[in-house]
């Protein structure tokens, strides 16, 4: 089972969620084996808090044109083959711009010349290890690095279908959270009961239900607002998942990278039953289904 | 020799645009014979991505010398580079002003793109 943490903006807690959610069932729940995915690759920090030992890292690279030349006639095709400007061929030997390519591959089918070569590009690195009982990958952007999409798809392969795979996408609604999202089971929407917080929810949940997966709201800092997105999400018959209040232990807890459910009593049983729940949530979807 | 300037109207007489890669028009203009003509820039003010590059491919097509205008991206200025054409930047005035300027030689070439990404 695949479970998707996000949330249409940074800072809700969104990892929080992700890390206590995957100690709680890795400690409780036996033969159940629990991956850690951070696909947060702008700025991940689910190792923060689950302090993970790296074994391996390698570096991730999409594929780019690289042109010969010596056989290259200059023809312009696949220059206007490439929708992204990033190859570029005027009168001469085309020039590119590999932070634009999109890896499709098309000018080196389209060349007539056989010029064009696929080269790498590092976009990052993925880097795997170990938490305890949980499996942990997370991947790494480079430093003003645009192409995202290519390195949460690394990550992602390593989804393991009969454990419990846990996803911290990226913040926000854009085409990398969807690449993060894609293919999951279950999505958990994690929200803030401000203005702001309701806001970026319902463009949140617009995108999970245009990938028709089911999913709920989780509120965190449950008392530092008003009711509306609890009102918002009762109009739309969207499930409250949990309500996570505005605790000072909590707050205290985070800053140190520790974990929320050591600190607060009862919480790994609540994030138990959390999991249980979108368990049978899922099971009906599929019974509905069938 | 042609020149394409960055324009924000269809006369002589309309403010240099300062961007390239977004310029509303560009004033294709031959100083041998003085005779200008206008060409639409439209498509590319709404791309996301590669506008630079898709304005400098549009003004290779012209077969001009120069380009003179406010700010080069550096994706617009390595196309142009490419393309043979000599990039002339941070002017400003009316379109008819510059080409005076440029006539009388007080404008040069610039070695490297002005400005980093976005101004294109
Ligand atoms: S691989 Fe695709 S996106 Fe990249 S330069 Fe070639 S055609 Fe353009
Ligand atoms: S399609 Fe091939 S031969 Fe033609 S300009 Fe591009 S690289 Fe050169």
């Amino acid at each position: 089972m695949i479970i998707t943490i996000a949330s249409g903006k940074g800072g809700t807690g969104k990892t929080t969620v992700a890390t206590n959610l995957a100690v709680s069932i890795s400690s409780s729940i036996d033969n159940t084996p629990v991956w850690v995915l951070d696909c947060d690759v702008e700025e991940p920090n689910c190792h923060l808090f689950l302090k993970p030992e790296i074994y391996t890292s390698e570096a991730v690279g999409v594929p780019v044109p690289k042109v010969d030349k010596e056989k290259c006639t200059a023809c312009g095709k696949c220059g206007q083959f490439c929708e992204y400007s990033a190859i570029v061929a005027l009168k001469t030997v085309p020039i590119t711009f590999p932070e634009l390519c999109h890896g499709c591959g098309g000018c080196s089918l389209i060349c007539p010349e056989g010029a064009i070569s696929e080269t790498k590009r590092r976009v990052g690195m993925l880097e795997k290890g170990q938490s305890g009982d949980i499996g942990f990958v997370h991947g790494r952007l480079r430093v003003g690095e645009a192409m995202s999409p290519p390195l949460i798809r690394a990550v992602k392969k390593f989804v393991f279908k009969k454990g419990l795979t846990l996803i911290d996408a990226p913040p926000g609604t854009s085409c990398p959270v969807i690449e993060a999202i894609k293919g999951s089971d279950f999505v958990i929407l994690v929200t803030e009961p401000t203005p702001f917080g309701l806001n970026d929810l319902t463009l949140a949940v617009d995108m999970v239900k245009q990938l028709n997966i089911p999913f709920g709201v989780l509120i965190n800092r449950a008392d530092i607002g008003d009711n509306r997105v609890s009102e918002y999400c009762q109009a739309e018959g969207i499930p409250i998942l949990l309500q996570i209040p505005d605790n000072r232990k909590i707050a205290e807890a985070y800053s140190r990278g520790m974990m929320i459910v050591d600190v607060v009593p009862g919480l790994r049983e609540t994030f138990m039953d959390l999991y249980f729940r979108i368990k049978k949530m899922c099971g009906q979807q599929h019974n509905e289904e069938a | 020799m042609k020149v394409v300037l960055t324009s924000s109207g269809e006369s002589l007489d309309s403010p240099l645009d300062p961007r390239f890669g977004r310029a509303q028009k560009f004033i294709l203009f031959d100083t041998d014979n003085n005779e200008h003509q206008v060409v639409d820039n439209s498509q590319n003010l709404n791309a996301a991505q590669g506008a630079g590059i898709q304005a400098a491919q549009n003004v290779s097509r012209l077969n001009a010398e120069y380009v003179i205008t406010g700010h080069c991206g550096p994706k617009a200025f390595r196309t142009l580079q490419a393309a043979g054409i000599k990039v002339i930047v941070g002017v400003e005035g009316t379109v008819a002003e510059v080409i005076e300027k440029f006539k009388a030689g007080k404008l040069t070439p610039t070695e490297a793109s002005d400005v980093e990404g976005h101004w294109i």
